[in-house]
């Protein structure tokens, strides 16, 4: 039989003030097992973790409840206290009164009953605990960074100049991501590329990184310090090593009509192409569905035109696997799709385009080189409507609920680009709200207002009407004024709403790092660990995480660095006792659980039984402990009952469930 | 029948196989029973009918651990729990010769009792598994073969055997009826019509494990029912939620690898429709995960302990009820 201490904390008022913690306190005294029970006001300070060492030494405590905050807040703490007492750190339960229960309750009465039954069902736990022992596992040093944009390349560079080796996997053909698309960049109005460019210089220079683009992540097991990750280096069809980066071959390209996904299909590229001047690797790629030379089998002018020979039409698909002690996700975004918005007629006319699409058509190596100009028809916008919050801070299904943070900013720097260099052209934005939160955001979007004379039109457009003269009616409303306003524009703008990068969902699966309802993968604690996932060894930077403009994004890839360092530079890691065990006289070799088993934890083994004087060779699982993350599957796979959970066993769960059904 | 006796012969002469897992004469015409044959002179009482409806798969879970191999013959429905228990490695492929028997329907006695025919002392069958010629102390009875085969029978799987070492005998088409038809009716039903069906259903339960006992899928070394190990143990029906435990936990163990091979509700003495509650499961498998027959290989991953990029989501699952 255990010998049980019981310690409620009142967390201040967080507890105190919804459970009545004196009665939980003489309630679960008569508990079985129980020999000490207390209340205190903080259990998790420095006195409180001395009474919980004190009745451990004098009353022999064999097991602990804590009925306090949520494990995720205060295990470790407990744990380890329990430890310094003597006790083994596994013979500590949690009971979680207050996010589970305080917090969450109004009535007294009730909270108090079920603080109650809550630290019941851990009390029963703890009767069937038994002391486990952490093992040990080694950390590879070797990073992994999945995507190649400005938060993937700051991660990289941050982690490399740590001293520690990084792979960058980027599934275009060039690292860049959409930083790489942007014109200029607020609040400042540097160029995009003339900050971004040396940045990927510097990646691609660096000795401890090696980059792989048109290349993505197939296949990752194992987990934290020692992930296997798989990455598919798709075919380039051009030998990367002989390239010079001439571009003749993309001169020479027959085949000059796939819409180009760098400049947002504004303007065409050749099948065999670099996305842009810049890119790195400046190695072009075949792009094999639109090249003459892979669909009819005749052509071959870029292979002729090679001075280096480095076209080669046979390359294939090729699997590098590597070892990786952290993996830091850095997706990015893209904008949404405008099927659901008819009203904005961005499918009808190619002068309603997006942000992203004006950023394009504002630089100068983009589809007007710089020149801005309707699009249907090349001439010169007298009247411009930028509209605001394109499916972003949506309540219904068609766009996203959240504010996508940088519009309010692109715009105001969109709209004075455009006045400052045109000053014939009307600007008119529609907007909810204007949001400037950040250093000099503020003072810029009112340069916009101020200076440079934009007109902000505070409500939203009902209705952009293609007129057959090729212009645009624009149908909006002045809430201000109160007042309904038509009218006519050139160009239209849509600030659409951004999204994670689709990619995300394939990789959070991969990672069995947890997404939200918009996909964005969860940070593991939103306020306290805002660059970690709750899978341990995975790390987020940039807007994979939530919208982020790039100040923010670069800052977030720097922490996400930091704590993958911190991971690197350990040599060892202590492994969760919590493993998976097998019953071998209960297994019956059917495989189902090595089936589940998501870490390949579990294998097959023939050997002698001797089940109860039965003698016979049987098929039974074999668990490696270093591999198990004790996630259960298997356990609830079973049939037989013959895999369980240490620490979460059939017997602790059940017993747990009894005593709140009681 | 004649040719599966001699070639059991001959396979047993040519020390092809050591024994034969088939069917023998039971106490009654109707109820021939599962049986080993050693030699050929024991071949002589082996009978293959249309009440061989027995399903001999999981016999060659302990027939794989004698000396030598074992001839058994599977109809074509039998194959799939086979092939099952060869993926969960229950049985051993080398230790087994496997004839494919035709099939032409199987038949449920309890089907020709509930014709209110009494007093049964023989059923003859036609050789052209037509009519039955029910032979009663109140004199002879004609039924149609179709109207007393098993309910699995009716909505048959197929002729085709989808293991065996080589075939005897032709099978026929037997399906006239909806596969899912009656679990559509009960899905159909309110939460409350539900649990009365079920409570009515299951309290007729008598815990005699006949259907864990027949069933193929139910191969595991010591039950959970059976075991000191859980709280599960085999209880007394003290009240109406131990059977109901039993069965749910038992549909769920057995979830994408039941075969639907219909043994359950053969053999249960109360008449429990337990077929039901696993071919409820086979057709939500379908519906989230693709048509999935368990068994009809011995490789594939089964929906249920596999994972792949497009598994439905949870909440999609929910959504779509």
């Amino acid at each position: 039989m255990q010998r049980i201490g019981v310690f409620v904390c009142h967390c201040g008022s967080n507890i105190a003030a919804t459970v009545d913690v004196k009665k939980v306190v003489e309630i679960v005294r008569n508990e079985p097992g129980v020999v000490h029970a207390e209340d205190y006001q903080y259990m998790c300070s420095e006195a409180g973790q001395a009474l919980i060492a004190k009745a451990i030494a004098e009353k022999n405590l064999s097991g602990i409840v804590v009925c306090s905050c949520s494990p995720r807040m205060h295990e470790a703490t407990f744990r380890k206290a329990a430890e310094r007492a003597g006790l083994n750190p596994y013979m500590v339960e949690i009971a979680n009164i207050r996010e589970h229960c305080s917090w969450i309750h109004k009535n007294v009465e009730e909270a108090t009953e079920k603080a109650v039954i809550l630290a019941r069902a851990a009390i029963a736990k703890v009767n069937l605990n038994a002391p486990l022992k952490a093992g040990e596992s080694r950390v590879t040093k070797r990073a992994l960074v999945i995507g190649g944009g400005i938060a993937g390349i700051q991660t990289a560079l941050d982690i490399a100049d740590a001293g520690y080796e990084v792979d960058i996997v980027e599934k275009t053909p060039s690292i860049g991501g959409r930083m790489s698309q942007l014109d200029k960049t607020f609040p400042t109005l540097d160029c995009s590329a003339c900050i971004l460019t040396p940045k990927m210089v510097e990646a691609a220079a660096h000795e401890k990184i090696t980059i792989y683009t048109y290349s993505e992540v197939e296949k990752v097991s194992g987990f934290v310090g020692d992930f296997t990750v798989d990455i598919r280096k798709k075919a380039r069809s051009v030998d990367m090593d002989k390239c010079t980066g001439c571009g003749v071959c993309q001169e020479k390209c027959p085949s000059k009509k796939t819409p180009s996904e760098f400049n947002r299909g504004l303007g065409n590229r050749s099948a065999i192409y670099t996305p842009f001047a810049q890119a790195i690797p400046n190695v072009p790629v075949i792009d094999r569905d639109a090249c003459i030379k892979f669909k009819t089998g005749k052509c071959g002018i870029c292979s002729k035109v090679c001075q280096a020979g480095a076209i080669d039409y046979e390359q294939k698909d090729e699997i590098v696997t590597e070892k990786y002690g952290a993996i830091v996700v850095a997706t990015g975004f893209d904008t949404i799709k405008l099927d659901k918005y008819d009203e904005y007629a961005y499918n009808q006319s190619k002068d309603v385009i997006t942000s992203l699409e004006l950023e394009r058509v504002m630089n100068a190596a983009g589809p007007t080189k710089g020149h801005l100009e309707r699009l249907s028809d090349g001439k010169h916008p007298k009247n411009i409507v930028f509209i605001q919050c394109v499916g972003s801070r949506c309540s219904d299904d068609r766009g996203k609920p959240y504010c996508s943070k940088i519009c309010c900013m692109y715009t105001a720097k969109h709209a004075m680009l455009i006045r400052d260099k045109y000053p014939d052209v009307n600007v008119t934005v529609f907007y909810i709200d204007v949001r400037t939160p950040g250093k000099n955001f503020d003072e810029f979007y009112r340069r916009a207002v101020e200076d440079y004379g934009v007109n902000y039109i505070k409500g939203q457009v009902g209705k952009v009407a293609p007129q057959p003269d090729g212009s645009l009616l624009v149908q909006g409303v002045d809430l201000l004024d109160n007042k309904q306003i038509l009218m006519e524009a050139d160009m239209v703008v849509l600030a659409t709403v951004i999204e994670p990068d689709p990619s995300v969902r394939k990789i959070a699966t991969m990672l069995t790092a947890s997404i939200d309802t918009n996909n964005f993968l969860t940070e593991s604690h939103a306020k306290l660990r805002p660059v970690e996932s709750p899978t341990a060894g995975v790390f987020l930077s940039g807007v994979c995480q939530g919208p982020k403009d790039i100040p923010e994004t670069v800052a977030q890839a720097g922490a996400a660095a930091v704590k993958a360092i911190g991971l690197l530079a350990k040599d060892k890691l202590l492994t969760n006792p919590c493993t998976a065990k097998p019953d071998e006289l209960l297994c019956n070799g059917c495989s189902a659980c090595a089936n589940v088993c998501p870490y390949g934890a579990i294998t097959y083994e023939t050997k002698l039984i001797n089940d109860h004087g039965i003698r016979e060779e049987r098929r039974v699982a074999q668990v490696n402990n270093a591999l198990c993350q004790g996630c259960g599957a298997c356990t609830v796979t079973c049939p037989s009952g013959a895999m369980d959970l240490q620490g979460f066993s059939n017997r602790q769960i059940i017993a747990e469930v009894d005593a709140i059904c009681r | 029948m004649q040719e599966l006796i001699n070639r059991a012969k001959e396979l047993l002469a040519d020390g092809t196989v050591a024994r034969v897992l088939g069917w023998r004469e039971g106490d009654m015409s109707y109820n021939p029973e599962v049986a080993y044959f050693n030699s050929a002179e024991e071949l002589d009482k082996f009978v293959y009918n249309g009440f061989c409806a027995a399903n001999l798969s999981k016999y060659m879970i302990e027939a794989s651990k004698l000396e030598g191999k074992t001839l058994v013959f599977l109809k074509p429905c039998d194959t799939y729990s086979f092939n099952q228990l060869l993926k969960e490695h229950r049985v051993d492929r080398e230790k087994a010769y496997i004839i494919g028997v035709g099939c032409c329907g199987k038949l449920n006695v309890e089907a020709i009792k509930a014709m209110g025919i009494k007093g049964i002392q023989s059923i003859e069958i036609d050789d052209a598994c037509e009519t039955l010629t029910v032979k009663t102390i109140y004199g002879d009875k004609t039924v149609a073969y179709k109207d007393a085969m098993l309910e699995r029978c009716h909505v048959c799987k197929g002729k085709e055997h989808m293991v065996y070492d080589e075939l005897m005998g032709e099978s026929r088409d037997t399906v006239d009826a909806e596969r899912f038809a009656e679990v559509e009716k009960i899905e159909a039903m309110s939460p409350a019509e539900k649990f009365a069906f079920f409570q009515a259903e299951l309290s007729k339960c008598i815990r005699c494990n006949a259907c864990r006992n027949v069933c193929p899928a139910c191969s595991c070394r010591k039950c959970v029912f059976d075991s000191n190990k859980f709280d599960s143990a085999q209880k007394a029906n003290v009240d109406s939620f131990e059977e109901k435990m039993f069965h749910i936990i038992r549909a769920f163990h057995v979830a994408g690898r039941c075969t639907d091979c219909g043994e359950c509700s053969r053999v249960c003495p109360q008449g429990i429709p337990l077929h039901l509650f696993n071919r409820k499961f086979i057709k939500d498998i379908n519906k989230f995960y693709g048509e999935f027959k368990a068994g009809e290989d011995a490789e594939t991953k089964g929906p249920l302990t596999n994972f792949t990029f497009d598994d439905v989501e949870p909440c999609d699952a929910v959504e779509r009820g």
